[in-house]
């Protein structure tokens, strides 16, 4: 008997070890099939779960027990089982299902995205274009709050939050003295750092880093440019605090901003202190390697949202198709 | 007159005392339990058929068995005594009469889990109820029923009463451990089970009050007596908790199999509806079940009478069913207006959702809005597709069972009361002065002439 589990995903079987959720097992093989994860982050112990947009459909639970599952299940905290089969793009109600939740997360956010600093970088905007439909529905004021600066370096704009707790587990995590979590309930939860209280830690600027939309946002950047005009180069220094290890983001010469560097899911590697992130903005503080790799899909590198190409998921749903007509009509003309 | 296993006493004075309590017959199952080993006494719960009373009805003796014994690691019993859920009283209405059947319960209880350590987590707002069961406590204590050595069988039991925070999202059970672990009462994220990993990261059975309270008469008559009341696999007696535009609102005791007829306008239970109106709905079992009008309260899709069992209520699934849920039985006369009921409901789920989960925390905000809009006369006919839409994307996609609770009474409203729902978007102005009235779906029930 081998250790290991299989685990069919749109008809791509892999061999995973036991104990590794579906979303890492579609994470394993890679492309389309990849449930997108707004809450779930790797090297945060404890979250996912929360957000929804990485439901999917088991369809056989298990080799032993080939019951499919009732409902949807969040892909990011359903481990694999022996003989699992997993439908994700290739069932039309999980597409269904995670157009109505990106909707859900969209009805509250302000789609401010042009004056937002994260527009480019920003996980919803990317779902929302991939499954969203063009127009909401939701007739009602947006909840809003006030603008909170944590500390000097963060700010806070809950307005654009999705709570999805990450930042409340790095916070968690590099400080046991808890200073950052969630106040009242429902859809009046936020963030918040009690009577902001500077999140006093050497490590606090990875908030920014974790945040998947504009709602952490770094003060030092702040409208400073718009990320797809910025040119990202991987970059190290012999830091004490930290690996050291950065992904510098220059226009022309001058380093306007210093993140951690991201994977392809928009996880950072490795968490970067404060120093590396706030205070070492010119080139001779940094050991340049060589440009960040950007994947070809992003707005980062194309410059443009119009030559993003629809995913295959609108490509195969006629009824994606007839929501984005605009925008894929856009898309041929180049 | 119907069984009474758990109220026979309710009317005798002084019962919320230890002394009359055990001069009726309390504490007799404890005497009893002690005497056998554990595994014989969650056999007879097994036995007798017992299903959760708190909502899910899950049988009890199973969950008991679920529970994981690894050696050197304690366990826990925690009652879930949150009750909060709107149209449901019950569990109050028992531990403010009658505490002592449920400490005795939970003293059968975690001897028959092996729990050395118990908890009663009671709604913050019960602080009366919090003061009678501690009071309770300590009378049991002194009798030498809880402490070390509990009548000599070597056995100890510590029994403490949690005040929660007021939230009705503790009441779900993994919120719940989370609330009595002193941490903000967020659902977890399922599995592990609390049966694995409960309290603590311990093994840990989460029971209603009702349920602990009805192993008292397991024990005192055996499973396989309690097993001979009920119908089919709905066995034994339930509290339900009567209310809305009733006779004689109040809490019964009823055999699970009772008409849901017999129920609603027999004398010994609720009397029939206040002054002299027609039934035009009715909520069986607390808030977050699906609403149904009249004739199908009361008779099933095929013509046969409803009976208040588990099996029978959801008969017909959701087009014609609804469930037990926690027995807050909730009866709408002719005058009531069912959008307006809905937007009530969905304004308690939107306030009460914890907002962990985006469909749930955004959703239940969205249905209230749209159903306010519509109660107050400027909805629009899209906006009732608009809100069946909605649930349906709240439903079956959230956490813990709150999205569906909150899904559920809108998108039954919807299905049986689509024409009051019109109604208020064509009369706009109509509808804010009077009600619907009964309308085609309730089959009219004969109107009773008050004589006074
Ligand atoms: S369904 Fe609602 S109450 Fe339950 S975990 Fe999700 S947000 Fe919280
Ligand atoms: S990533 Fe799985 S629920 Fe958010």
């Amino acid at each position: 008997m081998s250790d290991k589990v299989k685990v069919t995903i749109d008809g791509i079987s892999i061999e995973v070890a036991p104990g590794t959720s579906i979303l890492n097992a579609a994470r394993q093989i890679g492309g389309d099939i990849v449930p997108p994860a707004m809450c779930y982050y790797s090297k945060l112990e404890g979250s996912g779960g929360k957000c929804r947009t990485c439901i999917v459909k088991v369809s056989k639970g298990s080799e032993k027990d080939p019951r499919p599952m009732p409902k949807l299940v969040a892909s990011c905290r359903t481990t694999v089982m022996d003989g699992m089969e997993v439908q994700n793009i290739t069932s039309p109600e999980v597409i269904e299902a995670r157009s109505g939740v990106v909707e859900i997360l969209l009805i509250n956010h302000p789609l401010d995205c042009p004056v937002c600093d994260q527009a480019g970088e920003c996980d919803l905007q990317n779902l929302g274009y991939e499954h969203g439909l063009q127009k909401t529905r939701y007739e009602f004021e947006r909840r809003t709050f006030e603008r909170i600066d944590i500390g000097d370096k963060i700010q806070l704009h809950m307005n654009r939050c999705i709570l999805c707790y990450r930042c409340v587990f790095t916070a968690d995590q590099i400080t046991n003295k808890r200073v950052h979590g969630i106040l009242n309930r429902g859809d009046h939860s936020e963030i918040s750092t009690y009577i902001q209280t500077a999140v006093d830690n050497d490590f606090s600027g990875n908030v920014i880093d974790v945040c998947p939309v504009g709602a952490l946002t770094d003060k030092t950047f702040r409208f400073r440019n718009r990320v797809w005009f910025t040119k990202p180069v991987d970059a190290h220094r012999d830091c004490p605090t930290c690996s050291g290890k950065v992904t510098l983001w220059y226009k022309g010469a001058d380093v306007l901003r210093v993140t951690a560097r991201k994977d392809i899911y928009g996880e950072v590697e490795e968490f970067i202190c404060n120093t590396c992130r706030f205070d070492k903005k010119k080139t001779e503080d940094w050991v340049i390697e060589h440009p960040t790799h950007i994947s070809d899909a992003s707005v980062i590198s194309s410059n443009h949202y119009e030559t993003m190409k629809p995913l295959p998921v609108i490509q195969n749903n006629p009824k994606l198709q007839a929501a984005n007509k605009v925008e894929l009509e856009k898309t041929s003309k180049f | 007159m119907g069984r009474k296993l758990l109220l026979e006493h309710i009317n005798v004075p002084g019962i919320n005392t230890f002394d009359v309590y055990r001069q009726k017959g309390g504490y007799r199952a404890v005497e009893k339990a002690l005497k056998m080993t554990p595994d014989e006494v969650v056999e007879e719960v097994k036995k007798s058929g017992l299903r959760g009373r708190g909502g899910a009805g899950f049988p009890t003796g199973m969950k008991w068995s679920f529970l994981a014994k690894p050696e050197g690691v304690a366990r826990y019993l925690v009652c879930n005594a949150d009750e909060s859920e709107p149209g449901t009283f019950k569990d109050r209405f028992l531990m403010t009469h009658i505490p002592h059947a449920l400490i005795e319960g939970m003293i059968v209880s975690s001897f028959a889990l092996g729990a050395k350590t118990s908890y009663i987590y009671v709604r913050g707002e019960m602080m009366p109820q919090i003061r009678i069961l501690e009071r309770a406590i300590a009378e049991a204590k002194n009798a030498g029923f809880l402490g070390k050595n509990i009548l000599g069988s070597g056995y100890d039991l510590e029994l403490y009463v949690q005040p929660g925070g007021g939230a009705y999202i503790c009441g779900e059970e993994t919120a719940l451990l989370e609330s009595l672990e002193g941490k903000r009462g967020n659902p977890r994220i399922k599995p592990p089970f609390p049966a694995i990993a409960g309290l603590y990261g311990c093994p840990t059975v989460v029971n209603n009050v009702e349920s602990i309270a009805a192993t008292v008469p397991i024990i005192n008559d055996g499973g396989d007596e309690y097993a001979k009341i009920g119908i089919g696999r709905s066995t034994g007696t339930k509290l339900i908790s009567a209310s809305g535009n009733l006779v004689k609102p109040g809490v019964y005791e009823i055999e699970l199999g009772l008409s849901v007829e017999e129920f609603l306008y027999s004398d010994e239970y609720c009397g029939g509806i206040a002054n002299g109106k027609r039934l035009k709905a009715t909520v069986a079992g607390g808030s977050s079940v699906p609403v149904l009008p009249a004739n199908l309260s009361l008779k099933l899709a095929n013509g046969e009478p409803r009976l208040m069992s588990y099996e029978s209520l959801s008969e017909g699934g959701f087009a014609t069913g609804t469930m037990m849920g926690s027995g807050g039985f909730i009866a709408f006369d002719e005058d009531q207006c069912i959008v307006r009921n809905t937007w009530n409901f969905s304004r308690f789920y939107h306030h009460e959702s914890c907002g962990q989960c985006s469909p749930c925390r955004e959703g239940t905000g969205w249905m209230e809005k749209v159903l306010h809009r519509l109660e107050y006369g400027h909805g629009k006919m899209s906006d009732i597709d608009l809100l069946v839409d909605v649930s349906k994307k709240i439903e079956g996609n959230t956490i813990c069972p709150l999205g569906d609770a909150a899904a559920w009474p809108v998108a039954s409203a919807i299905r049986h009361f689509r024409d009051e729902f019109e109604w208020h978007v064509k009369e706009p102005v109509k509808a804010l002065e009077t009600n619907y009235g009964l309308a085609n779906y309730a089959e009219p029930i004969k109107k009773v002439e008050v004589t006074s």
